[in-house]
């Protein structure tokens, strides 16, 4: 038996020589690979950790006291709560809608999700301004009934949705796509309503996906610039996201406090790629466990 | 059976905006002060004054919001909806603007507070590297070839409205100026310039943080306070003998105020600016008092500079601002025909 | 012969989650963005065309575009690379470099913005060096490009690597048996199968790029007509209360993202009936 998986990884490792590279190229690749990866990836995230802690650890910690940075801190993770759920809502029915069915328009509505990725975040704060502001088209109606959206946290939640809406829906998808709808099919007609089928035979499939695609919606929503900027209003200690308040204090000559708060929003990135390569791992067995399980018993349902 | 996702909807959404607005109800009396780039510091300490000293006359408690930015950014988000109760901006121009084109204050509103609605002045001088390496002395120099400067946009800052009419008025009162040599000398000018930041802060950053440029156009209190603290070793101030007579300009918003019942306090809010206490603090933080006693106390801080005003060259800000920066203006042109 | 709108299904909650989803989106995205065209359309013919053309756009979209297509062929290049050392090869620390290329994407903008300017501005990092070399990085078109490369790095790498994964080993070895040089057999076999993925994850890297702001505003010169990109040009008009100016520009950016939009779901299409066909 040992005999028979060492000539097979003997084996293995001389294919591998003779279909692979030679050395130099390899080398070179790797070189290529890393310098790049070196100059637009590591030297940023290392200056991000540097420049805050230039005034060394205590005034590191300074901006943390601020109110306005507690505020910004408060009202981002308030817009990024609101944004998430909803946006999850979104896509879970928008994947069941095009997943589980056959109907006119669908891959035009997967193709229109993806319209707020490359959208410019100027414009989509600029659209809700023109909705929402007092010039704008409901804006008299809403000054008479004293609703504010625009410059307040409504406008800032809605820009947040806006830029991160395609996220879940966009990991869901094709997955749900590739996993076709047997298993569902089967559950209905065994008499499991269709709330049954969701939760105990799609949720299991979809969960690392779905939980990606959250994370990832997440540290969007939390991030997000150019959108929240336009519909802010920059009143301090009141509509100033994380993002917003960087800048505040980089306009403050408080550079090293901007860093500070920007290295808090690169510990969210980097816990977001963590939390992804830990799901990606899990997903791996899991999704092909239930391949195996699957495909073991050619057409019948398991 | 369409019906029911639509209630779902707009259950949801309405939910959750509900829910947003309700976090930020129920506030105690509080001001919103919409003002421009470099006063932040100033507010924040006229803020805590008024607020005190308010307290002490009424017994009420007051807090004052603030939001900074470009001039006529911050005039733009009043007039989309930005709640300000009073506007405290970079130049008329900005402030009547918000008159013309939402009608929440009226046109006359300049003559509501003494010194036309300014409750302290500026003017514009230069900032340079320690030592002057370049021997800049006044606005000639700043067209020398191989003079890096640095100023902001005029079409979105407001003291960059005041750097371009410094320039063009200095210009023009050269022997032989006319407009057409003031618009070559301002043309030459932007020539040297190599980035324009959307705000006073933002070009301020730019020249001391990250070293770009030789000289730097900006409000004098924007200098005086690069120049102490930490910058002292590193920058020199450079005042040009003639320059302009800066007022950014105070108002209330007035349907804001009505709506939130808050003019009287805001009314008390600006007048504390001419106050004693509110010179004082202005003076303070570089902005040159109205108040004769108090300009009198600060006479030192502040060089000797000839200041123009902007009357006796460019009529009026509608007028400056149609000429100027308005499309096809002057600045439009120069950008158009000049530096690729 | 009647219409088919849809397929006769069995299982439930058709109507309630397209009718949900549709609202929704129409509510955030569509009605929104369709207001940008209504107030766009108070502008003649005319106005919007002098508009959309003056020197100072038609720069803004050079300079946009432009090195939004750079950034996407650099990151074409280099993203291949980096996908390809990535599956194949095994070195120390691979899996925390794997999981940081996803770093750009995960990241806000404006601490791309701000981290960049302090790297390439003369007494920043990089940029002290390469200053008395005469390379001014920092407040130049070059610092957009360093921006929008970083913005897209992700992209190519991450449609190219499960591509790469799922490729046949048998029929590399089978070329190699067969006679082939390592070259002939990345050109021939290898090559044929990346491109969809690598054009798919090129036009995704350049839509992105194309409108982005905050990463890329610390670092422009916003200089009209050399450094200034087409989101500030908006955010100038705006400032200007030329709103149908700046709503105008939106409509052209608007239309150039719903293209490539377009464009990278037919490139999707293409490479996913390839890997169907096989």
């Amino acid at each position: 038996m040992s005999t028979e998986t060492a000539t097979t990884v003997r084996n293995e490792e001389w294919k591998a020589s003779l279909t692979g590279e030679s050395t130099w190229v390899r080398w070179t690749l790797m070189a290529l690979a890393l310098g790049y990866l070196t100059l637009f990836l590591f030297v940023p995230l290392a200056a991000v950790f540097a420049e805050a802690l230039k005034n060394g650890l205590e005034s590191y910690f300074a901006p943390f006291q601020d109110p306005d940075t507690l505020a910004a801190i408060r009202l981002t993770f308030i817009a990024a709560s609101l944004a998430v759920p909803l946006n999850l809502v979104f896509g879970v029915a928008a994947a069941w809608a095009i997943a589980k069915f056959e109907f006119v328009g669908k891959q035009m509505l997967i193709t229109i999700i993806d319209i707020p990725l490359a959208v410019s975040p100027v414009i989509s704060g600029l659209i809700y301004v023109l909705l929402f502001g007092a010039q704008g088209w409901l804006g008299p109606w809403l000054i008479e009934h004293d609703i504010r959206i625009i410059f307040a946290l409504p406008g800032i939640v809605l820009a947040t949705i806006f830029v991160t809406v395609p996220f879940i829906a966009r990991e869901l998808i094709p997955l749900m796509q590739s996993q076709g709808r047997e298993e569902e099919e089967a559950a209905f007609t065994l008499g499991a309503s269709g709330w049954q089928t969701f939760i105990r035979i799609t949720l299991p499939n979809i969960k690392w996906s779905l939980l990606y695609g959250v994370i990832l919606c997440n540290a969007r929503a939390m991030g997000e610039f150019g959108a929240v900027s336009v519909v802010s209003g920059h009143i301090r200690g009141l509509t100033n996201t994380l993002p917003l308040h960087v800048e505040i204090l980089y306009n403050e000559y408080n550079a090293v406090g901007a860093f500070t708060v920007a290295s808090l929003l690169t510990l969210l990135a980097i816990v977001t790629l963590i939390v992804k390569t830990v799901i990606e791992r899990k997903s791996a067995p899991s999704r092909s466990a239930h391949d195996a399980a699957w495909n073991a018993q050619p057409g019948s349902p398991s | 059976m369409m019906f029911k996702p639509l209630v779902f909807t707009l259950a949801f959404l309405t939910g959750a905006v509900g829910f947003a607005s309700s976090v930020q109800a129920g506030q105690s009396v509080s001001l919103l002060n919409v003002s421009y780039d470099p006063t932040r510091e100033l507010y924040q300490e006229f803020n805590a004054a008024f607020a005190k000293h308010w307290l002490a006359k009424t017994g009420q408690s007051v807090s004052i919001k603030q939001s900074h930015g470009g001039s006529s950014k911050q005039a733009r988000a009043v007039i989309d909806g930005l709640e300000a109760d009073v506007v405290t901006l970079a130049l008329a121009y900005d402030i009547d603007a918000i008159s013309e084109k939402a009608g929440l204050l009226p046109a006359n509103w300049q003559s509501r507070f003494p010194h036309n609605s300014a409750p302290y002045s500026s003017t514009i001088v230069f900032l340079v590297r320690k030592g002057n390496p370049k021997g800049i002395k006044d606005w000639d120099d700043l067209v020398k070839p191989g003079i890096s400067v640095i100023t902001p946009n005029p079409k979105t800052s407001g003291v960059a409205r005041w750097n371009y009419l410094a320039a063009w008025g200095y210009a023009l009162k050269q022997p032989g100026g006319d407009e057409t040599k003031a618009q070559d000398f301002v043309q030459r000018l932007f020539k040297n310039v190599p980035v324009l930041d959307s705000g006073a802060r933002g070009a301020t950053t730019t020249f001391v943080e990250r070293g770009i440029g030789d000289v730097l156009i900006n409000w004098e209190n924007e200098i005086l306070l690069s120049t102490k603290g930490s910058g002292k070793d590193k920058f020199d101030i450079v005042v040009p003998p003639v320059s302009i007579l800066a007022e950014p300009t105070v108002s209330l918003v007035d349907k804001i105020v009505d709506k939130r019942g808050t003019r009287q306090i805001a009314q008390a809010y600006l007048e504390y600016l001419y106050s004693e206490e509110g010179q004082d603090i202005a003076g303070k933080n570089y902005y040159r008092p109205q108040l004769q006693s108090v300009a009198a106390k600060y006479a030192t801080t502040f060089p000797a500079v000839e200041r123009f005003t902007l009357q006796e060259f460019f009529g009026n800000w509608q007028k400056a601002h149609k000429t100027h920066f308005a499309d096809d203006g002057t600045f439009d042109q120069i950008y158009l025909k000049g530096p690729k | 012969m009647t219409l088919v709108l849809k397929q006769p299904s069995v299982l439930p909650g058709f109507g309630l989650t397209l009718g949900f989803a549709l609202f929704y989106f129409s509510l955030i995205v569509l009605i929104p963005l369709s207001g940008l065209f209504v107030k766009t359309s108070s502008l003649t013919w005319e106005q919007f065309w002098h508009t959309v053309t003056e020197p100072r756009a038609l720069a803004s979209y050079r300079l946009t575009f432009g090195a939004s297509f750079l950034g996407a062929l650099i990151n074409g290049f280099f993203g291949s690379v980096v996908a390809w050392v990535l599956v194949r090869y095994r070195f120390p620390g691979r899996s925390i470099v794997d999981a940081l290329v996803d770093l750009p994407f995960a990241l806000p903008t404006a601490v791309a913005g701000i981290t960049l300017t302090a790297i390439y501005s003369s007494n920043g990092w990089i940029g002290q060096y390469l200053e008395p070399l005469g390379l001014k990085i920092a407040f130049t078109p070059l610092g957009v490009l360093v921006a929008l490369t970083f913005i897209g790095l992700p992209f190519v790498v991450r449609t190219v690597q499960p591509v790469l994964q799922d490729l046949d080993k048998e029929v590399e070895e089978a070329a190699t048996t067969l006679g082939a040089n390592r070259w002939q057999t990345v050109r021939a076999v290898i090559m044929p199968e990346l491109w969809p993925a690598l054009l798919t994850g090129m036009a995704m890297a350049f839509a992105r790029s194309v409108g982005e702001y905050g990463s890329v505003i610390f670092i422009a010169g916003n200089m009209p007509l050399k450094s200034e990109i087409t989101p500030l040009l908006i955010m100038t008009k705006l400032e200007q209360y030329d709103y149908a100016g700046a709503t105008a520009l939106g409509v052209v950016m608007l239309v150039a993202s719903f293209l490539l939009v377009l464009t990278i779901n037919l490139l999707q299409w293409w490479s996913s009936a390839r890997h169907t066909a096989r």
